[in-house]
């Protein structure tokens, strides 16, 4: 360096007053910078309890931490994630050990034009070739690493491209994904079609990955590729939502490295009339598992998403039995109604009702054996196979009785091929009821009650579950429950799984704190699980945003 | 080297605390769907000089949907007293995203709805759990918001949203 020290402080200085300067004068005119962000940590201290037969935690306290700064200037933009698994928490891959930076990005957004370098997210379609996306409950980040841009020509007609890699755990390995979409509004841009009371729209995607072949036995494809095409069509109180999507052969570890290719079909119709609602969905996948590392298995390196036909269950005892998207192949129809009749009305009552009702049913694809068993199987895209996945309906009425208080009554009826889903023999039939209860005792403060119940035969028979909560507005909420499997076939099986937090909520921050003794199972979003352990402890989760 | 550090430090302070006194004027920019599928900036969403709120939620959310019932029933109201808007941004997933109109056009509800699937809008937003609700004035700065529900928040809602309109 030929520059000396003091004049390098000097010229320091100088840029710096000179930077705030212009960067005041740009404030006084109009506001363009913005700094923000948001943190996320949650620990919890594990305690032995042989009786459940919780895994050992030497460390004794786990720890997932997150932590995002974004800045943003006019059209400028960038940012960066902190994440820290020390250690990971039961149930995240033990991949993700270890602190790092592993998301950052910069991007520049004109009226018509973005362009990301470094990290990012992006869906196409509904995603039934791509969908990059994080869930921190579920520990999937696949975002991609690489150069994107979006361009919008004119108003109506939306183009994407980009190449990548694909994030696992704290790395980026060599396979490079590719991928472009287009997406075509027609009433926006056809003359004539502005005002139409028939609304079209038309896209397209294509994706490809790149990974060496590097097996000794077989030749393997080194380009994956998958095309989707979509339509939207909404007419009145009537909307169509349909898409299509082909892979090439993409032998690997999901599929037994067979070389069929793959196919999927998402179809959506539905009806919206202020008060009423209906939905009807159909779905059919056959050999779709799609990632970046063909080795890969269970949410890692995911490129496609293959949405879940049926409904997404909340309540605790409604989640014992999740469903899961078969990846490898499956055949679903599913269903939804809402309608909510008016305070006043004969069937609206004083205060007014509201009901949901839906039901989905999931079959196999049917597989033929054919000679060559490279292929693996041969398949009729029409014909529905034998195995039972899946099956559920639900009734959910929704009553007010009074100004303070209100009920929701929950029916579900279940069946569940715990094979297919967990791996393990048996078909599960259940009855679930609920009731939810919220009585407000002041403007402020409220008391709520679950009482839940799960009725079945099988696996680890009956269940039942009450919970009680105390909220006080805006701040304050305090809860117990205990969910007990009093039916099981063995007194000594017959557990309590308590339940007992308080949380604080300011304005953006909220602080939770909960000492629970939790079931094995799986905890899924979205149709997408990851299987949870047993524990027991005390967990600590604090939330905010600036 | 520690000195450069020095400067630098205060030097960056300097913007940072400037940064923190300005104020956001516009929604930041990310790409959402309208119910019937259209592409949607959300740094056009305004309220033409009036209060808006924009409410992130989820079907599966029971808290979410019992904020936007309690809300539902004196939207009438608000909106005639205040001129307020309610923007609810659904974060349901491409598993969810096309039962969101039938749900809320079952549910009754006349908030101004986006479609926020991939997370996109949250995002920019730094949003990290729903139901979050975020209350701006008409100038477009951010004078409320509130993470989670309890029975009765939306009173508190209200009455900012009153005194931003001075009734």
């Amino acid at each position: 360096m030929l520059i000396n020290k003091p004049i390098r402080s000097l010229a320091l200085i100088a840029i710096c007053i000179i930077g705030t300067t212009y960067y005041s004068t740009a404030q006084s005119s109009t506001d363009l910078s913005n700094l923000s962000g948001n943190f996320e940590i949650n620990a919890q201290y594990y305690r032995p309890d042989s009786a459940i037969e919780t895994v050992d935690v030497p460390e004794k306290l786990l720890s997932n931490g997150f932590f995002n700064l974004n800045y943003t200037y006019g059209k400028f933009a960038a940012g960066i994630r902190y994440e820290s698994y020390l250690n990971p928490q039961l149930g995240f891959d033990p991949a993700y050990k270890g602190s790092g930076i592993p998301f950052r990005f910069a991007s520049f957004t004109s009226d018509n034009l973005k362009v990301t370098v470094g990290n990012f997210y992006e869906q196409f379609g509904n995603g039934l070739i791509l969908r990059i996306y994080e869930e921190r409950a579920l520990g999937i980040d696949n975002s991609l690493d690489g150069i994107r841009v979006a361009y919008e020509p004119i108003k109506g007609i939306m183009l994407k491209g980009f190449v990548a890699k694909e994030r696992k755990f704290f790395e980026y390995p060599d396979p490079v994904v590719r991928g472009i979409d287009g997406d075509f509004q027609l009433n926006d841009f056809v003359k004539g079609f502005e005002d139409s009371k028939l609304r079209l729209g038309v896209g397209g995607s294509f994706v490809s990955k790149y990974q060496v072949d590097d097996s000794p036995s077989r030749i393997l494809p080194e380009n994956v590729g998958a095309w989707a095409s979509r339509v939207n069509l909404n007419y009145g109180n009537f909307a169509l939502n349909s898409e299509f999507a082909y892979k090439y052969n993409d032998p690997s570890y999901d599929n037994d490295f067979i070389y069929k290719n793959g196919e999927s079909f998402y179809t959506s119709i539905t009806y919206t009339k202020k008060g009423t609602g209906a939905r009807l969905n159909l779905k059919r996948v056959d050999n779709m598992s799609y990632r970046a590392d063909r080795n890969a298995s269970f949410n890692v390196q995911t490129i496609n998403f293959i949405p879940a036909i049926n409904k997404q269950l909340t309540y605790r005892l409604s989640t014992l039995y999740p469903f899961t998207t078969q990846l490898l192949g499956e055949m679903g129809i599913g269903g939804e109604f809402y309608k909510t009749w008016k305070p006043s009305t004969k069937m609206g009552g004083k205060h007014g009702t509201t009901i949901s009702i839906s039901g989905s049913l999931v079959n196999d694809i049917k597989r033929d054996s054919i000679d060559n068993d490279t292929l693996g199987y041969a398949t009729d895209f029409f014909t529905i196979g034998h195995k039972k996945f899946y099956n559920e309906f639900v009734l959910e009425v929704t009553k007010k009785v009074s100004p303070k208080s209100k009920f929701i009554f929950t029916y579900i009826y279940q069946f569940y091929n715990k094979k297919v889903f967990e791996g393990y023999p048996g078909l599960i039939t259940s009855h679930i009821g609920v009731v939810d209860y919220t009585y407000k005792i002041t403007k402020a403060k409220s008391i709520r009650f679950e009482l839940q119940h799960l009725l079945t035969e099988q696996d680890r028979k009956n269940w039942a579950m009450l919970l009680a909560e105390y909220s006080i507005s805006p701040k304050w909420s305090f809860a117990v429950f205990d969910e007990w499997n009093y039916g099981n076939d063995d007194p000594d099986k017959r557990f309590h799984y308590y339940n007992a937090s308080m949380a604080f909520t300011e304005g953006p921050t909220r602080i939770s704190i909960a000492y629970a003794r939790q079931r094995a199972g799986l905890l899924c979003v979205g149709g997408v699980c990851r299987l949870v352990p047993a524990s027991n402890g005390v967990n600590l989760t604090i939330t905010s945003r600036f | 080297m520690k000195k450069t550090l020095l400067i630098l430090s205060i030097c960056l302070s300097g913007l940072l605390v400037k940064a923190q006194d300005t104020i956001v004027k516009t929604i930041p920019a990310a790409l959402v769907k309208t119910l019937d599928g259209k592409n949607f900036n959300t740094r056009d969403l305004n309220n033409d000089g009036k209060p808006m709120v924009i409410d992130f939620w989820a079907t599966w959310c029971k808290p979410c949907v019992a904020e936007l019932n309690a809300i539902t029933e004196e939207y009438a109201e608000w909106q005639k007293e205040t001129g307020v808007k309610i923007v609810a941004i659904s974060i349901d997933d491409t598993r969810n995203m096309l039962s969101v109109a039938p749900f809320v056009s079952g549910k009754g509800w006349d908030y101004e709805v986006y479609l926020d699937p991939n997370g996109d809008f949250r995002r920019a937003m730094n949003v990290n759990n729903v139901p979050h609700v975020f209350l701006f004035d008409g100038k477009g700065n951010l004078v409320l918001q509130h993470n989670s529900y309890s029975p009765g928040d939306e009173d508190k809602l209200y009455e900012e949203i009153k005194k931003l309109t001075g009734k």
